[in-house]
C-alpha cells in the first residue's frame, strides 16, 4: 500500500483529495438540505462552456470554468428571484447551452484538445502543482464565506419564506449560496469530472443526515466519507488500473448503500 | 385605538386567475381576530400579502399606518409547520435563533440579549426544556410552539398564524389558544383557518374569506357570511351556547 506514495502525482492526488473533501463534504450539506441538486448539475455542466473558452484563447481551463460557473449561478438566482415559471426547464436548458458552447468553442480551436476527456470524467491523477494551489484558494475563498455566512445560510436553507419575513436579504443569500456551489464544482471538475460532480456532491451528504443532529456535524460528517470514498477510489483506480472518477463514484455508491443498512437496522440514531 | 393593521381595496391575481377582490379590513391593536373560509379561498395568499412575500395588484396594506415594506419587523408569522423539511438537522433553539438574524441585514451578528430573548421566547411556550432537541423528532403540538417562540423571538406587534391547530388534538389545542389568549394581551393576532367550530370558540372577531372578505366587526358568525363563503345553504342556531356556534349544516 505505501508504494503508491511514492509517485508525485500520487501525493498530489491526495492533497487534492483532502482540499475537495473540505470543500464539497460542507457545500454539499447545503445541496442536500435545501434540495438544490439538479441546480447544481446545471451550474457544474455550463462550465464546460468556459472550459472550451478557455482552450480557444489559451488560458487557464479552470479558469474559465469559474467564470462560466458563477455567470450561470448568477442567472439561476436571478430567474428565481423573478418568480420566473417553469424554472428546472430553464436550468435543464442553460445545463446543455453551457456543454454545447463548450464542444463549439474546442471544436473552433486550431489543433486537438488532448486532455478534454479528464474534465468531462475527471483525472484526478494528473493534477499539477498549480492547479493544487488554485485549488487550495478555491477552499480558502469557500470556508471564509461559510463561515462568515453560517447563521445566515442556515436560516434561507432551513426557511426561506420565513427568512426574508425577518427582514434577511434572502436574495442575496440564496446567490452567494449559489457561488460558493459553483467554486466547488470548479474543484470537482478536476477530482471527477462535470459529468459526475453531482454524485460527489450529494452522496456524502445524502449519508451524513441521516445521522446528524445540526449542520456543522453534517459538514463534519460528509468531509470524512468524502475523503473515505475518494482515496478508496483513488487507490482501486491505482491498481486496477480505472478511471479514477468513475472507482470514486462507484465506492461512494456502495457507501450510500452501506449506510441505507446502517440506517434500517437502527445502529446509530440522530439522537444519541 | 391605534390601526394595527389596514387593508384597502386589496386585489390579488395569479396567472390571470382573481384570487383576491377587493379586500377591506381594519384592526385595531390588541385585536384577536379569525379569518376563516374554504381552502382555496385566499387565506394564505392574504397572509403572504400582508408579510410582503407577494406584491398586490392593487390596493395598499398599512401596518401602524405605514406601507409594509419598513414594517416588517412588527410582524411575526406563524406557517405550517409542514413548510419546513423535518428532516432538517437543526436544534430548536437554532430555529428560534434565526429570527434574531434580520436586525441589520447580512451582517448581524448574536449577542448575549439576543440569547436571552430566544430563551424568553421558549419559556413563553413552555418548550425550553426542548431547546436541544431536534425539531424533526418533535411532535405536532411541539412543532407549532417552536414556530410560535420563533416568530415571538423577532419582538412582533402582530402575529399572523396559519392553520395553527391542523396539526392538534382537541385536548392540545385547547391549551394552545389559552397560550394565545395570554399572547394577545400584548399583541394583535390574526388567524387563519378552514376549521370554523374551533376558531369560533376562541378568537374575538370572525372575518369570512372566499375571494372577497366579509368582517362584521363581532364574533357573529350570520347566515349571510357562511352562504357567501361557503356558497351552501348552512343553518345557524345555538348562539350563545358555549363551545357551540354552529348546530346542523344541511345539503339540499
Amino acid at each position: 500500500m505505501i508504494e503508491i506514495f511514492q509517485y508525485d502525482f500520487m501525493i498530489n492526488a491526495l492533497i487534492a483529495s483532502v482540499l475537495a473533501s473540505i470543500a464539497f463534504g460542507i457545500v454539499g450539506t447545503y445541496v442536500v438540505v435545501k434540495r438544490i441538486v439538479f441546480i447544481s448539475g446545471g451550474i457544474s455542466h455550463s462550465a464546460y462552456g468556459g472550459i472550451g473558452l478557455a482552450f480557444l484563447l489559451g488560458f487557464n481551463p479552470l479558469i474559465g470554468g469559474i467564470l462560466f460557473s458563477i455567470g450561470s449561478a448568477g442567472i439561476i438566482a436571478y430567474l428565481r428571484k423573478k418568480g420566473i415559471q417553469f424554472e428546472d426547464t430553464l436550468i435543464g436548458i442553460l445545463w446543455a447551452f453551457g456543454m454545447a458552447l463548450g464542444v463549439i468553442f474546442i471544436d473552433l480551436a486550431p489543433g486537438y484538445a488532448p486532455n478534454l476527456m479528464s474534465y468531462l470524467f475527471g483525472n484526478i491523477l494528473t493534477i499539477g502543482l498549480n492547479e493544487l494551489y488554485l485549488i487550495l484558494a478555491l477552499d480558502v475563498v469557500i470556508l471564509f464565506i461559510v463561515i462568515m455566512f453560517f447563521k445566515q445560510f442556515q436560516a434561507v436553507t432551513f426557511d426561506e419564506e420565513f427568512a426574508f419575513t425577518i427582514g434577511l436579504p434572502v436574495n442575496l443569500i440564496y446567490t452567494l449560496l449559489l457561488i460558493v456551489i459553483a467554486l466547488t464544482t470548479v474543484i470537482l471538475i478536476r477530482l471527477v469530472g462535470i459529468i459526475l460532480v453531482v454524485a460527489l456532491l450529494s452522496i456524502p451528504s445524502a449519508i451524513s443526515i441521516n445521522f446528524s443532529n445540526s449542520i456543522k456535524k453534517m459538514m463534519f460528517l460528509s468531509t470524512i466519507l468524502g475523503l473515505i470514498f475518494t482515496i478508496f477510489g483513488l487507490i482501486l483506480s491505482f491498481y486496477l488500473n480505472l478511471a479514477s472518477g468513475a472507482a470514486i463514484i462507484v465506492v461512494s455508491v456502495i457507501g450510500y448503500l452501506i449506510s441505507l443498512l446502517l440506517k434500517t437496522k437502527k445502529v446509530f440514531t440522530k439522537n444519541s | 385605538m391605534k390601526s394595527a393593521l389596514k387593508i384597502e381595496s386589496l386585489s390579488f391575481s395569479y396567472n390571470g386567475a382573481n384570487i383576491l377582490e377587493d379586500v377591506n379590513l381594519d384592526l385595531p391593536e390588541k385585536e384577536f381576530v379569525g379569518i376563516i373560509g374554504p381552502n382555496g379561498g385566499g387565506k394564505t395568499t392574504l397572509l403572504k400579502l400582508i408579510l410582503g412575500l407577494l406584491e398586490p395588484k392593487s390596493g395598499r396594506i398599512l401596518i401602524f399606518d405605514k406601507p409594509i415594506k419598513k414594517q416588517n419587523k412588527f410582524v411575526g408569522y406563524v406557517p405550517q409547520y409542514s413548510s419546513f423539511d423535518s428532516h432538517f438537522p437543526i436544534s430548536v433553539w437554532d430555529v428560534v435563533l434565526s429570527s434574531r438574524l434580520g436586525k441589520s441585514g447580512l451582517f448581524t451578528r448574536l449577542k448575549k440579549e439576543d440569547h436571552k430573548i430566544v430563551s424568553e421566547s421558549l419559556a413563553k411556550v413552555n418548550i425550553l426544556d426542548l431547546k436541544n432537541e431536534m425539531i424533526g423528532n418533535l411532535s405536532g403540538g411541539q412543532k407549532q410552539r417552536v414556530l410560535i417562540a420563533r416568530a415571538l423571538a423577532a419582538e412582533p406587534k402582530i402575529l399572523l398564524l396559519d392553520e395553527p391547530t391542523a396539526s392538534i388534538d382537541t385536548k392540545a389545542g385547547k391549551s394552545f389558544y389559552d397560550l394565545l389568549h395570554q399572547l394577545n394581551e400584548n399583541m394583535t393576532i390574526i388567524l387563519v383557518s378552514h376549521d370554523i367550530g374551533a376558531v369560533s370558540q376562541y378568537v374575538n372577531k370572525i372575518a369570512c374569506l372566499n375571494k372577497s372578505l366579509i368582517f362584521h366587526d363581532s364574533k357573529e358568525i350570520t347566515k349571510e357570511m357562511l352562504e357567501v363563503t361557503y356558497e351552501c345553504p348552512v343553518d345557524l342556531i345555538a348562539h350563545g351556547i358555549p363551545h357551540r356556534v354552529l348546530h346542523e349544516h344541511k345539503h339540499d
